[in-house]
């Protein structure tokens, strides 16, 4: 046998680094039309009245967060699984002729799901159940594409050469299994044209109906965030953070207990969606107990980034992507803290309904998804395409403009939606509600304006990342292969 | 035992899938052990509310209106009593929402009219000074979905036993029942004879020539919906 290093294909990958820069693009755009809708509601007419329907907060909302989750994070995931599996599992691509056919196959239903999706969520056509909108007919497609990704996975461990699978490996495979299984619990549904003859070919009906759906949904919704937001961008640092600082994972110990913690605990704590909800009392404070629990293997994973830079913090002074790393592993931290508080009954009673739930959810995906997954595809891109990054300073700039974003952003929302709950409880000297709703909407106003500018603070670091992906692709200075074993290519 | 799993991949997928699944089942299947009866008084939606039912999905209210009331002070006295397990007994989606960007809607059928929705989907802030919802204008051209209002009530009376055509129990000790037509054009004649009650309590003269000559404009069905809302 040759003695040279393995020729990695990284023809999969590419596309799905493309697919990953675009949809993110589109999803912030979108999230950033929202964020000026609610300052600003004459935004919604932003292409004028006749196309108001489509332009309109509530249809464009659901298309935000699908495209955010599922376009972006999950094509960041398979960008990364096609990088990252072949370099721990020592195998390429290239090596089996029916894992390229089926990867380009998936690719492409992959593609059209993204276009039935846009069409059918701006006409209207939604089960309404949050991030699980899709009618049946995407539903099988969603499910068949999910199925060519598992052979994917399980196809290249298959035919590995590393007899041991990698930490990152553990947290793909958990996120291949815990989607498929929450997915087709969730989606469970009758469509109604099979059964009756009449009306919309593609209308279905829950399976489950009121509290039962309920449950179903936000064990659904909540674990779509485990198993899209949580479990694969740690696969992620396990690989990228290492591999950039040149520094072993910390603990080999508290990585398993990281993860084998994480996959018990996670699962319990979809209860704290339902707080004071009809959902049975033990089920509740079962969701607020566990949501709790889980700052362990949260924090275990996070610490175990973070000790792994022991000894070797200059590097945060020196290159951009370790500090994109550290803060997004700093960010998972912040943001699993404050779930769980969230999750206290008392804090919930307060907390739920409001903005508080919205800066939340954005300091974990601003913060910890979406700098991991720049991170994560600036690191590939030099590899990927033999060229050093086109400019590091472009890197530097986008850091720091997208922070302070993130921090405009979920500032204001926690104010807003700490004065939204106090407003909406409080009562004068005769027990008489203080405020009317619509006080508590125009007090508002200036945090959302915060918000959006926050927000489009963010996603003008998108475009720059974007730039800078391109232009490495295109004209960064080529790189020598041993180059790329140990430094990190990088311009000045 | 970690270092074994690590070397067996089918084994260590089986021992993550049931770790994961335990919390699922022990969480999950209680609930669904105990079927949900619905609260006296809870009845299926007619028709029209289920059209108007679909068009509050299609436009995704329940992004921005909940449906749920909590049981405390401050959420009973300005939206009513709070929310009870069987009350969503029809509800197939359940509709509670996750943010509260507008009011809860749980009971807006007991303190707003058909009118007073008419002219709030038309222009919200010239009813609600400062409100920051957007007109939904187009409600009042787009005609209503029947077929599929139809479709939805006979899957649920086959699949789930729905009760239609049945008498059900009220709160005033009496019963009621709520039709299901026999067939569709049967389905549409009922929706519409509902359509010309609500009509008749609008002011848009575009609307009403359309129900007087057999449409039904989606802000029809949309208020029929939100006025079952009790």
């Amino acid at each position: 046998m040759e003695n040279r290093p393995l020729e990695y294909d990284y023809t999969i990958a590419k596309l799905w680094m493309f697919m990953t820069i675009v949809l993110g693009i589109v999803g912030m755009l979108i999230g950033v039309i929202l964020a000026w809708e609610l300052a600003f509601p004459s935004v919604n007419l932003i292409a004028g009245e006749g196309l108001a329907e489509f332009t309109n907060f509530s249809r464009l909302r659901p298309l935000h967060t699908d495209a955010v989750i599922f376009g972006f994070t999950v094509s960041g995931i398979m960008a990364t699984w096609f990088y990252v599996g072949q370099r721990v599992l020592k195998v390429s691509m290239a090596e089996s002729k029916f894992l390229m056919v089926t990867a380009k196959l998936q690719f492409a239903l992959y593609l059209l799901a993204v276009v039935a999706i846009v069409g059918s969520l701006l006409l209207g056509i939604t089960t309404s159940k949050e991030y699980a909108e899709f009618e049946w007919p995407i539903d099988i497609l969603i499910v068949v594409i999910w199925v060519l990704f598992g052979i994917q996975i399980f196809g290249l461990i298959g035919i590995r050469r590393e007899k041991s699978l990698y930490i990152s490996v553990w947290y793909y495979i958990a996120t291949f299994l815990g989607i498929a299984m929450l997915y087709l619990f969730n989606n469970m549904e009758v469509p109604t044209a099979l059964v009756s003859g009449a009306g919309a070919w593609y209308h279905s009906v829950s399976m489950y109906a009121g509290t039962n759906d309920a449950l179903v949904q936000w064990w659904y919704g909540h674990n779509a965030v485990a198993f899209g937001f949580t479990v694969p961008i740690v696969a992620m640092i396990y690989y990228f953070l290492p591999k950039e600082s040149g520094q072993a994972v910390y603990s080999y110990k508290l990585s398993l207990l990281a993860f084998w913690g994480l996959m018990f605990v996670y699962l319990w704590a979809g209860g704290h969606h339902l707080l004071f909800s009809t959902v049975p009392d033990w089920m509740q404070t079962m969701g607020s107990v566990f949501s709790v629990v889980l700052i362990l293997p949260s924090w275990g994973s996070a610490i175990n980034m973070l000790l792994t830079m022991k000894g070797e913090w200059n590097q945060v002074a020196t290159n951009p992507l370790i500090k994109f790393m550290v803060l997004a592993s700093t960010f998972y931290m912040f943001s699993t803290l404050e779930g769980p508080i969230q999750a206290i009954k008392s804090v919930n009673a307060l907390a739920h309904f409001t903005d508080w739930i919205v800066g939340h959810v954005h300091d974990g995906v601003l913060g910890w998804v979406s700098f991991m997954i720049i991170a994560a595809l600036l690191h590939m891109a030099p590899r990927v395409y033999k060229r050093e990054i086109y400019s590091k300073s472009l890197m530097n700039t986008q850091f720091w403009i997208q922070t302070l974003g993130v921090v405009l952003y979920f500032t204001s929302m926690w104010i807003a939606g700490i004065t939204q709950g106090m407003m909406w409880r409080a009562h004068d000297e005769f027990g008489n509600l203080a405020y009317s709703f619509i006080d508590t909407v125009t007090v508002l106003h200036p945090y959302y304006t915060i918000r959006a500018v926050g927000g489009t603070l963010y996603f003008l670091g998108m475009f720059m990342w974007a730039w800078n992906m391109y232009k490495t692709a295109t004209a960064g200075r080529r790189v020598e292969e041993s180059e790329l074993q140990s430094a990190s290519p990088m311009a000045a | 035992m970690f270092h074994w799993l690590e070397k067996h991949p089918f084994f260590f997928a089986v021992a993550v899938f049931v770790t994961i699944a335990f919390a699922g089942l022990i969480e999950n299947l209680p609930n669904f052990a105990e079927a949900s009866q619905p609260t006296i008084g809870t009845k299926p939606y007619s028709t029209l509310e289920l059209a108007g039912r679909h068009v509050y999905i299609k436009n995704s209210c329940n992004a921005c209106h909940s449906q749920l009331i909590r049981p405390f002070k401050s959420e009973t006295d300005r939206y009513g009593h709070y929310s009870l397990s069987g009350e969503y007994a029809y509800d197939r989606p359940f509709l509670w929402g996750s943010k509260r960007t507008g009011p809860d809607l749980m009971r807006v059928g007991n303190y707003r009219t058909t009118d007073w929705h008419e002219n709030h989907m038309k222009d919200p802030a010239a009813i609600v000074p400062g409100s920051i919802m957007p007109a939904y204008r187009w409600m009042f051209k787009n005609l209503a979905d029947i077929d599929t209002a139809y479709a939805e009530q006979v899957t649920v009376n086959k699949v789930f036993n729905v009760p239609y055509n049945k008498p059900i129990p009220t709160a005033d000790g009496g019963t009621a029942t709520v039709k299901l037509a026999g067939s569709l054009d049967g389905a549409k004649a009922d929706a519409l004879a509902e359509a010309k009650m609500i009509a008749a309590d609008m002011k848009d003269q575009d609307v009403k020539d359309m129900v007087a000559n057999g449409q039904v404009p989606e802000i029809v069905a949309l208020i029929a919906y939100l006025n079952s809302l009790k």
